[in-house]
């Protein structure tokens, strides 16, 4: 048997992924986080902080919340159902920190948690602000000739 | 002395003896099928260990430690053990046996380390190289993640062809004479591999591995799969068994309801979690040590062909877009006339 031929039978016999499943999990999941985000920043402005502050004070709730909640053991249970959802907003972002963290703290701080923190989100911060600073860029000459 | 049988068999003709055989296990494992039948549970995933490896390396401990004590054996008695694990540098093995004072050959077959191990045991006692041999070997659920996937708590989905790593060892004493299981025959398997990239579905990875090693076996000593009372793969998982048998039938050896998984057999999978089944070195070995080994002795089954199957890969060639070859070891297992 050829390798084209078994791996036909493989795609054929393996489960697929329940896509549309997974996409009304992430939808929910997503929109609901967002959601309190939006509350938490409403709630912070009634209190009479600016916008700007506001905000900040919701992305880090989020964040902080995520952390504990990953600290906790309970992160991961929401996420295997949630999926995309609560890896895209902020939260995933943390999560991807704090996990590591906690995993490798047995290597120690500095070998261990410290250095091993950024192994999943390490890309995200490269290539995030390396495309940041080459959209600033672009921004910057297009307004040059402007 | 062990004789050649055609191309890839070796007939063990002093065929030696299972003198004892141990299996421990983790929670989640213990609260599966089988759960009743291993030597020891452990409730405490940690074992009560500072990080992951060291509870690896205690559960290999504690299997060994039991087998010797069902064998009434002492670790002086034994001339080589063999023992393997999955973590980088076989670290479980080494840390979890350095107290014992036995001379230790370390083994890598991934997932089909049980079934090398006891092969070696096996040659070596039959070749009149060793009185008493060894064989143990464990994987770890949290020790196998970190190493080869992401960290325990993150948020990652699971597709349906992912598999569970087994918490779990198994040990088992090899020697002549005695009223044990038998092993009769052994096939080392060739590395196969069919292209599989996936990662997430190490069973079909696996699978051509262990169709061209049972072929392998059938063709050499002319036997049929029905001749046996029971075959078992170590981890191919529900998609590896299905293609396992796809691939036996097209070598005109189907397989019949006497062919199970012991990854299929360590959980529940509709209440467990656990996606396609079980996996990693403690999957068989567990499952060897508890279910197949005690039905042999309770002679619910005499005649058995025990075929662990590995995934040989690393994170290393994954990442760098290398295919995942598979190996696959038979172990001929005999129950003795009572």
């Amino acid at each position: 048997m050829t390798g084209q031929e078994f791996r036909k039978m493989n795609q054929q016999t393996a489960p697929k992924s329940p896509i549309l499943k997974n996409c009304i999990w992430a939808f929910l999941v997503g929109g609901l986080i967002c959601v309190i985000g939006q509350i938490i920043t409403g709630f912070v402005m009634n209190a009479g902080l600016g916008i700007e502050d506001a905000r900040l004070i919701g992305s880090s709730t989020l964040i902080a919340a995520s952390a504990i909640l990953t600290a906790f053991d309970l992160y991961d249970n929401i996420a295997k159902h949630a999926g995309a959802g609560t890896l895209v907003p902020i939260t995933g972002f943390a999560n991807s920190i704090v996990a590591p963290a906690i995993e490798y703290k047995s290597e120690g701080l500095i070998l261990g948690l410290a250095a091993k923190m950024f192994t999943i989100a390490g890309p995200v911060l490269v290539y995030g602000i390396t495309a940041s600073i080459i959209y600033g860029l672009i921004l910057n000459l297009l307004t040059l000739f402007n | 002395m062990p004789e050649r049988k055609g191309q890839y068999t070796v007939m063990l003709s002093g065929r030696p003896t299972i003198l004892g055989y141990a299996s421990v296990a983790g929670k989640r494992e213990g609260e599966g099928p089988l759960g009743r039948g291993f030597d020891m549970v452990f409730e405490d995933t940690s074992l009560g260990e500072k990080s992951w490896e060291k509870a690896e390396s205690a559960l290999q401990r504690e299997a060994f430690t039991r087998a010797l004590n069902k064998a009434e054996i002492s670790p002086s008695q034994v001339n080589y053990l063999f023992a393997g694990d999955l973590l980088n540098q076989n670290i479980a093995s080494t840390f979890g046996l350095r107290e014992f004072g036995v001379p230790v050959l370390g083994q890598y077959g991934a997932c089909s380390t049980m079934a090398q191990t006891l092969s070696m045991a096996a040659i070596f006692v039959d070749s009149g190289a060793a009185d008493i041999c060894g064989a143990v070997t464990s994987s770890h659920f949290c020790s196998a993640e970190r190493q080869f996937r992401f960290p325990l708590e993150y948020g990652g989905q699971r597709p349906p062809t992912a598999q569970w790593t087994v918490t779990g060892a198994g040990s088992i004493i090899v020697g002549l004479g005695g009223s044990g299981v038998r092993i009769a025959d052994v096939t080392i398997g060739c590395i196969t591999d069919l292209g599989i990239t996936d990662s997430n579905n190490m069973g079909a990875a696996m699978a051509p591995a262990a169709a061209e090693t049972i072929a392998a076996y059938l063709k050499d000593t002319e036997a049929k799969p029905d001749d046996f009372d029971l075959i078992i793969t170590g981890d191919l998982g529900s998609v590896g068994s299905d293609l396992l048998r796809q691939l036996m039938e097209r070598k005109n050896y189907p397989l019949g309801s006497n062919y199970t998984d012991c990854g299929l057999l360590i959980y529940d999978r509709d209440k467990q979690d656990v996606h396609a089944g079980g996996s990693g070195c403690g999957c068989s070995a567990s499952v060897l040590c508890s279910y197949i080994l005690g039905k042999m002795g309770a002679g619910e089954l005499k005649n058995v062909l025990f075929v662990a199957t590995g995934a040989l890969m690393s994170p290393t060639s994954t990442q760098q877009g290398e295919s995942i070859p598979g190996i696959a070891h038979l172990v001929h297992l005999v129950a003795m006339e009572p």
